[in-house]
């Protein structure tokens, strides 16, 4: 690793350095845990049960919303670039090729119908958490997901008008799994009972 | 980082698909056909209307000459390249960069060789492309060897890097500046190679095959060159670059070649040089060995555009481009002499 020092430029020593502090501060403090007979300190059982529901429920709420959004603005530049790059040659694929954005936009819509979903039960419970993970991250990776198809689209359209509607295809599929995460989330929100 | 598929566009997203209607306006057959029937070159300028060229021929009111025709076109070329230039950010302006080196380094032995010629400068000035333009050039043919000329004018520009193996004492007359360029060439190939090797990920995949291409065909082309000048084995092999397919025993089978048979020997380790190889001895076939380099380059760069997210459309958009002004100067020159027999030796691109 030191060898490569002089190869690397500002950035990726600035990465590798950060890297290595992380791991071996962990890995020290870890070691004198043990050393030291203090593992009892290292208490996950005592953490889970002493933080509150509701940090849990509304850490799912944010996370379903900005995840999703994540999603979304990242599709949305990817194929908003090439659209309009693409656009400088050919105009005519301006218009028809906003429906690649409508669909980064609804991933989205998902996550805000998810938030405002979970937010509103009446019972707190730590099943929120999970559903706005699910939701979040399943929205994030399709908005990505789509972004690169509709650059696709964009682009062999500007080439070919006829390869628009193909390509089209793939993007509702792509699309389809942020609707997936949808689902598995209302149906884990649904069952909210706090125990005993 | 910046690279991978998702975080491509951030900073190259307009301008892939900027290169991509440019590279959807190059000519197609259909375009050289009709172009090939013209019996005038106003005919060539009325059809050249109908394509992407459109009125670039509009103002020239004295006879049009290929030469004319040309210079048009390459400065259409230029205004387009400077667009992607002064959009892009790193990584792609370094890119971009590297692609006009190798016409600076063209513009440079030109200067110089027009300088031996006691030619003026303001007239070579003109002749010089339009893409490897840089600020001394006017005062590259005060230089009398290359040391002076890296000294006083190459150390400011962006070739001084490639200037390390090539400083001598030797004046520079026709024979040491055609040294000077393959010289300068291999330095700038092997960087640039480097440097696409470096950026990893679907650019090295597309770019780096062609520039190996590259290395080998001017491997090839020195070696059949050199047979009836006097450079000796060693020189030769200084100026072959290393960066290709051809590995080093190859390249030293090459540097004793005596005759075109060693060469087709060397080029039968591998199948694709074969097949250029083969067929190119006998005169019946109607492209010389440059053209068959010529066909398999294009055929190379215009696999590039079937990817996405890469600097290799910006690279294989100028070569096809280059092959496409070449082409129409060819067809213009058939048709301003009246030669018309070999007029369909262009070479189609799409």
């Amino acid at each position: 690793l030191f060898l490569h020092f002089g190869t690397m430029n500002g950035h990726a020593i600035l990465y590798t350095g950060v890297t290595v502090a992380f791991w071996s501060t962990l890995l020290i403090v870890g070691i004198c845990y043990t050393i030291f007979d203090l593992g009892f300190r290292f208490d996950v059982a005592w953490f889970l049960t002493e933080t509150s529901p509701f940090m849990w429920a509304n850490l799912g709420i944010g996370l379903a919303i900005s995840l999703s959004v994540v999603g979304a603005a990242w599709g949305i530049y990817i194929t908003g670039s090439s659209i309009i790059g693409g656009g400088v040659k050919a105009p005519r694929i301006k218009t028809k090729n906003l429906v690649s954005i409508i669909f980064c936009e609804a991933v989205a819509i998902y996550g805000i119908i998810m938030a405002i979903v979970i937010s509103n039960m009446a019972e707190v419970s730590y099943s929120m958490f999970g559903a706005g993970l699910t939701v979040g991250f399943s929205n994030l990776f399709c908005g990505i997901c789509v972004g690169i198809v509709g650059s696709g689209a964009a682009l062999a359209d500007a080439q070919n008008a006829s390869l628009f509607v193909k390509i089209l295809i793939v993007e509702i599929f792509g699309s389809a799994i942020g609707l997936f995460g949808v689902i598995v989330a209302i149906l884990q929100t649904s069952k909210v009972k706090m125990g005993d | 980082m910046k690279n991978k598929i998702c975080c491509f566009n951030v900073d190259n997203g307009y301008l892939e698909g900027l290169v991509r209607g440019f590279k959807a306006v190059i000519l197609k057959r259909v375009d050289y056909i009709n172009l090939a029937q013209c019996e005038t070159l106003e005919d060539l300028k009325l059809h050249l209307q109908s394509t992407d060229y459109g009125n670039f021929l509009a103002n020239e009111n004295e006879d049009l000459t290929v030469s004319r025709i040309d210079d048009k076109m390459k400065e259409k070329l230029f205004t387009e390249f400077r667009c992607l230039r002064s959009h892009s950010v790193q990584p792609l302006s370094t890119f971009l960069d590297y692609i006009t080196y190798s016409y600076m380094i063209d513009n440079v032995i030109l200067l110089i060789t027009g300088a031996v010629h006691q030619q003026p400068v303001s007239e070579l000035l003109p002749r010089c492309h339009p893409l490897g333009n840089f600020e001394q050039m006017g005062a590259v043919s005060i230089a009398q060897n290359s040391t002076e000329l890296y000294n006083a004018i190459m150390v400011d520009t962006p070739l001084a890097q490639f200037f390390q193996d090539s400083l001598s004492e030797m004046n520079l007359d026709e024979m040491n500046a055609e040294i000077l360029r393959n010289k300068l060439y291999k330095s700038y190939l092997e960087s640039f190679h480097k440097f696409c090797k470096e950026n990893g990920g679907t650019t090295k995949e597309i770019v780096c095959p062609i520039l190996e291409f590259e290395a080998d065909r001017r491997a090839f082309i020195i070696t059949v060159n050199s047979f009836e000048t006097d450079l000796s084995q060693d020189e030769r092999s200084q100026l072959y670059p290393t960066c290709g397919k051809l590995n080093p025993e190859e390249l030293r089978m090459l540097a004793s070649a005596e005759d075109h048979e060693h060469v087709k020997a060397v080029a039968d380790h591998h199948s694709d040089y074969k097949l250029i190889f083969e067929g190119s001895g006998d005169s019946s076939s109607d492209r010389t060995l440059e053209g068959r380099f010529f066909e398999y380059e294009v055929k190379l760069n215009t696999l590039a555009f079937l990817n996405q997210f890469h600097f290799g459309l910006f690279y294989a958009y100028i070569k096809l481009k280059e092959q496409e002004i070449r082409n129409i100067v060819w067809i213009a020159e058939c048709i301003a002499q009246r030669q018309r027999s070999k007029i369909d030796n262009y070479i189609p691109i799409f």
